[in-house]
């Protein structure tokens, strides 16, 4: 099975039912098929809070969200993430790309993509790297722990590890 | 307030918020204490997922300017169950009363533009009269009421805590 509809297939194992999201080249097959086909549904976002503020509306009405960013997005919605979920209490899964991972990318990756994770530990949000032969698994662990803990958490998708074209 | 029915009422930060709660509490009402710009947001992920519900939200001027792309997006996926009131002051009345630049820039035309089923202008005199067909119609529709600066008096801050607003309002959302 091609990684993208492995990866969503574990989503939708996991309970997940509404999308939204800013795009990411990394990420393109999967919103590409959440977009395609109406049984998904995908809200296309001008930002990435805006996304998180539309998940909070989706999960208060009884929804489960994930949402779609390059991690370059995670700048532009943490006040959304730390001011909205965090103190009230409402879950969300990130699915966010990982560009500049090893300090290799356009410049404009590069910072972010060295800070990410600190970032998200600064933030006390739980992250979780995506590996191609457990993908299953590891979407299950993360919707695990951002239940157990009602807080916002990110899945990270590296380089190469979706087929970027589906 | 007195208008409101059965809608889920999602208000913005700052004073409205407060205003809101301090008028009439109740389970179906969604306080954002924080995260400013995203009430618009807010309201449309309820709104498209509970179609059967009404959803109003309950902006000002400078919750509309930061989240200025939730009006395009509120327009794209254009939920007949979104209604949007604008308290526009023209300024940061929670700050200091800072001005915004909503004097020179219509939000009710961005709502418009952007493609709103319908987005006017009115008075703060003209409120009673046109807020119950308003919140009988069709949305996505703004109503945008110019008001005064300044604040009711013995305002209260929301008393419940965030978690708690988050849940009243969902069971309220999913009833």
């Amino acid at each position: 099975m091609p990684k993208s509809k492995e990866l969503l297939s574990a989503l939708d194992g996991a309970g997940y039912d509404f999308f939204a999201g800013v795009p990411c080249s990394l990420l393109k097959g999967v919103i590409r098929e959440l977009d395609a086909d109406p049984k998904w549904g995908y809200a296309s976002a001008t930002r990435e809070d805006s996304a998180v503020g539309m998940a909070v509306g989706a999960w208060m009405a009884g929804r489960k969200p994930a949402l779609f960013l390059q991690n370059s997005g995670l700048g532009t919605c943490m006040n959304a993430l730390v001011s909205l979920d965090t103190i009230y209490e409402i879950p969300a899964l990130l699915v966010s790309s990982w560009r500049g991972e090893g300090g290799k990318d356009a410049p404009e990756h590069l910072v972010m993509g060295e800070i990410m994770r600190d970032f998200y530990d600064m933030l006390g949000l739980p992250w979780r790297v995506l590996r191609p032969d457990h993908v299953a698994e590891d979407v299950a662990a993360i919707t695990q722990t951002i239940a157990e803990r009602s807080v916002p958490g990110a899945l990270i998708v590296s380089k190469g590890i979706l087929d970027a074209s589906s | 307030m007195e208008a409101v029915t059965d809608e889920l009422v999602v208000a913005c930060n700052g004073m409205i918020g407060r205003e809101v709660f301090t008028a009439n509490d109740r389970e179906a009402n969604f306080y954002m204490i924080g995260s400013m710009g995203l009430a618009s947001s807010i309201g449309l992920g309820a709104a498209m997922c509970r179609p059967d519900k009404r959803v109003l939200v309950i902006d000002g001027d400078g919750n509309v300017l930061m989240g200025a792309g939730a009006l395009a997006s509120v327009a794209a996926e254009a939920p007949k169950n979104l209604l949007h009131v604008v308290l526009d002051n023209e300024a940061h009345g929670s700050t200091g009363g800072q001005r915004t630049i909503s004097n020179r820039v219509p939000l009710e035309a961005m709502a418009r533009g952007a493609g709103y089923r319908s987005a006017e202008r009115v008075d703060a005199a003209e409120l009673a009269d046109r807020l119950p067909a308003f919140l009988k119609g069709d949305g996505p529709a703004m109503l945008l009421v110019k008001v005064e600066p300044g604040n009711m008096q013995g305002i209260a801050r929301v008393s419940h805590t965030p978690p708690e607003i988050a849940r009243r309002f969902a069971r309220a959302l999913q009833a």
